[in-house]
């Protein structure tokens, strides 16, 4: 214990050299990171310790933007061709230097079948080395969003995971543990120094990582970051009270009057890239949960019509999400590419409208449905369900509550086996072709093709237009875009409702830019 | 003796297995873990591979038989959610949640006993009708309220103890141990306190109801008749009369200490097995969650074992044959 002791003294004493102190962060979320291996499974709560240690090509900015990572510029040398220059005299932390070799090797190990990082990569037939310091990534399909993807790709050692038999991204059915599941070697900000999962994480500040002089970072002071999961809400809040830890990433929103009223503490607001909705079976011919027995309501567009502009939004707003939601009239937020506000428009809130059109599609009595909810999963789902199904009753809607957590709720929709069901939508590439993609294409068994879309709503004008947002750019990309955004809007294959707010809390002697991936970069925060 | 404990150990197996097919047949009902693992992206491929990989396809009866033929190896898999050795995990949680067990559990026993004492001897003090509405808050509140009020007082208000975590440990062999550090000892209070308030509590009011009736028993009279002290009248003779039922349920207790230190373990973080069990839960991940109730099983089938060879210890009447007779 002494040794361990002294051997940490010294360890802090070498860190602070550089900055003349040691500053240590001590931060907790409800979830641990299920694995140290970078591609293998793509969850926040992964990411939001790896993206600390390794380095994508690509980095985010603070606006979510793009900006040089691994490499330094990057081109569309041709239409299935994108060009990488990679930044020279880059060393991982166990030593190894990185080359073009490792980036090749990153994108070739992203692409295995154990790895969950397959969206990222979907479009890439292979990369190859040209020079050393440069890579060429090819593509089956000319993908003008790659950029996107590549910022969410990070870069391993290829000596270190041959050295380690790690070529291969970490899963269950390798049936033993592998080294990646508890050991990092990244190029990163900072380097691992213990991991014991469920209790802490600790990482301390690599000095000799490249950008350090890149503005933003260079503000940047934390030389230590320990992590605890808290799973209990209360235990957290509590913790970050009594000054055991300096900053809590998802804080509970009934606590967060408390935490603005408290003392030394900080709560800082912002927009998440996740838009919550209601999706629902257009699909059948009759509904599985639904006193309707000879058709589906859900698929007259009138019924869709009534259903939305009988929820007043700006009631769950207020008084469910306490003001901490961006109402939306679609389902991806301004942060993604493509988003249009001319077609973030709301059919207006009238419940005699949706009485009205109720009646126009034959049911004047209204009609029963059952409205599948997680309870777990979302900021407030199941109350929002609540108070969705209160408004309802009121154009005579008698929808039953049926809410649930997550696991067994996603078994459920995924099974189909549902008539509608409130989703929360997140867009990692911060593209709109994603969101599209996986929600509203007909599910025809191509690759990553409605594989979300558990309503199978099915337009075939709408599955033209993702295809072009597949394989062409520029104009026409846009367009498709636009229009496909206008359809959704008209032909009402979602019920939106609105974009998450993302609050977090700390102690007032401790700033992190606020980032609406919920994402905390720690290179850029600051102690004071 | 000996046949008997064969006899004991024989009549568990069957209860074993029961417990073994029941957590088996339930978890087909707590969620999907090849969606929560392939997690937003994948292909019906991907899905297909992974239900072959993890035998998800084969009927009930052939995954439960594989299960118990590894089980009795000792064999349980990999974790699907962290992705190691279902036996590593729980043998790195064990040492956290059988501390807080005993810790526990002494506590409740070294402050229950003497509490029950007192208030069975002073049945009117005014400090025995203290102890018995602070008794009646131990039973009537549930743990994790406990745990938060804890919290709220003597972490967040007075900010003595730490409201989360183990502290530091120390590795002894493969036992890590939070008794030889300060901080240890110091986040050991609150979740001990916790745990063992409503068996504190329990204690307590049955010595208490015991002595009650072992004082009015004839041999107390004669005791007190031949002139004996009153220390040796309470301790040598009434206390030890009342310690087979304590004895049980203590030993009961013990196992439900381990078994629901869920709640206190999930309240203050502490990286025990019960907290292993709860992320199991959410992530759907079935190797961890059979093994862990299958081991709770295995302890409550042992404690009681335990308890039974105790009570050739205490009650002589037992060990000179004459079967079970007394309370």
């Amino acid at each position: 214990m002494r040794k361990l002791l002294m051997a940490a003294a010294l360890a802090v004493g070498l860190g602070a050299a550089g900055l003349g102190e040691a500053r240590t962060v001590r931060w907790a979320a409800s979830g641990d990171p299920n694995t140290m291996d970078p591609h293998s499974q793509n969850l926040g709560t992964v990411t939001m310790v790896l993206q600390q240690i390794y380095d994508p090509l690509i980095q985010r900015t603070q606006e979510l933007g793009l900006a040089p990572g691994l490499a330094t510029r990057w081109e569309q040398v041709e239409p299935n061709r994108w060009r990488f220059w990679l930044r020279e005299g880059v060393k991982f932390h166990e030593g190894q230097a990185f080359t073009a070799d490792d980036a090749v090797f990153s994108i070739t190990r992203a692409q295995q079948p154990t790895s969950n990082y397959g969206i990222f990569v979907d479009t890439i037939d292979r990369a190859v080395q040209v020079e050393p310091f440069i890579v060429d990534i090819i593509t089956r399909v000319p993908d003008p969003i790659l950029p996107n993807k590549i910022a969410s790709l990070m870069i391993m050692s290829r000596s270190w995971s041959e050295q380690h038999n790690s070529t291969r991204p970490q899963n269950t059915r390798n049936r033993e543990e592998m080294h990646t599941t508890r050991n990092t070697n990244g190029t990163g900000a900072f380097r691992l120094s213990v991991r014991e999962p469920d209790v802490r994480t600790v990482l301390v500040r690599n000095t000799d990582w490249w950008g350090w002089a890149e503005p933003g970072s260079r503000e940047g002071n934390i030389t230590e970051i320990i992590y605890r999961p808290i799973a209990s809400d209360a235990t957290r809040i509590a913790a970050l009270l009594s000054n055991e830890v300096d900053f809590v990433l998802d804080p509970p929103l009934q606590d967060l009057n408390r935490l603005r009223a408290a003392p030394g503490i900080r709560v800082t607001e912002g927009p998440e890239v996740r838009t919550i909705f209601l999706a629902m079976d257009t699909h059948r011919d009759r509904l599985l949960y639904s006193d309707v027995t000879d058709r589906n309501p859900l698929k007259d567009l009138r019924v869709r019509q009534a259903l939305y502009q009988a929820i007043d939004i700006q009631a769950i707003h207020r008084t469910t999400m306490r003001g901490q939601s961006v109402v939306t009239g679609t389902f991806f937020p301004p942060q993604v590419n493509g988003y249009s506000r001319e077609e973030d428009v709301r059919l207006p809130y009238d419940q005699a409208r949706a009485r009205a059109l109720l009646a126009e599609a034959g049911y004047p009595n209204g009609f029963g449905i059952t409205l599948d909810c997680p309870n777990n999963r979302y900021i407030n789902d199941e109350q929002i369900c609540q108070a969705i199904v209160a408004m309802w009753a009121r154009i005579g809607v008698r929808a039953q509550l049926n809410a649930m957590p997550l696991g067994p709720f996603f078994q459920k929709i995924q099974r189909e086996d549902t008539s509608i069901y409130l989703l929360g939508w997140g867009v990692p590439t911060l593209d709109a072709l994603y969101s599209f993609q996986s929600l509203l294409r007909s599910r025809d068994g191509g690759q990553g093709n409605g594989i979300w879309n558990y309503g199978r709503y099915s337009n075939p004008r709408m599955d033209a237009l993702i295809d072009i947002m597949v394989n062409q750019s520029g104009d026409a990309r846009n367009n498709a875009i636009r229009e496909a955004l206008r359809i959704y809007r008209e032909d009402v294959p979602h019920i939106p409702l609105h974009h998450q707010m993302i609050p977090w809390a700390m102690r007032s002697n401790f700033t992190i830019p606020h980032m609406a991936n919920n994402q905390p970069y720690f290179r850029w925060a600051r102690m004071n | 003796m000996f046949a008997f404990i064969i006899s004991r150990i024989l009549q568990a197996l069957p209860v074993l297995l029961a417990v073994a097919l029941i957590s088996f047949a339930m978890f087909a009902y707590v969620g999907d873990p090849v969606a929560i693992m392939l997690g937003q992206d994948y292909t019906q491929a991907q899905r297909d591979a992974l239900v072959a990989d993890l035998g998800l396809d084969k009927p009930f009866w052939v995954q439960f038989g594989t299960f118990i033929g590894n089980a009795v190896q000792g064999e349980f898999g990999l974790s699907y959610r962290l992705s190691r050795p279902v036996a590593d995990l729980i043998a790195e949680r064990a040492p956290a949640t059988l501390e807080l067990a005993f810790t526990a559990a002494i506590l409740a026993l070294a402050v229950g006993v003497p509490m029950g004492v007192y208030t069975g001897l002073y049945r009117h003090s005014w400090l025995s009708r203290f102890f018995l509405t602070f008794s009646l808050i131990g039973v009537s509140l549930p743990t994790f309220l406990i745990g938060i009020l804890l919290i709220l007082v003597f972490a967040v208000s007075l900010g003595w103890l730490p409201s989360f975590g183990r502290g530091d440990t120390v590795k002894l062999g493969w036992w890590t141990t939070g008794f030889l550090t300060w901080t240890g000892v110091k986040a050991l209070v609150l979740p001990a306190i916790t745990l063992g308030l409503f068996q504190l509590t329990l204690i307590m009011r049955l010595v208490r109801a015991e002595m009650m009736e072992v004082l009015r028993t004839d041999y107390i009279k004669f005791a007190r008749a031949r002139g004996l002290p009153n220390r040796a009248v309470h301790f040598g003779h009434a206390l030890k009369n009342t310690m087979v039922p304590v004895i049980t349920i203590v030993g009961l207790q013990l196992g439900a200490i381990i078994a629901f230190a869920i709640v206190t373990e999930t309240v203050f973080q502490w990286p025990g097995m019960g907290l292993l069990f709860i992320q199991s839960v959410g992530a759907a991940d079935i190797p961890v969650m059979s093994a862990y109730l299958l081991l709770i099983a295995l302890v409550f089938v042992t404690i009681n074992l335990i308890v039974d060879l105790l009570y050739y210890a205490v009650d002589p009447r037992l060990r000179i044959g004459r079967g079970k007779g007394g309370h």
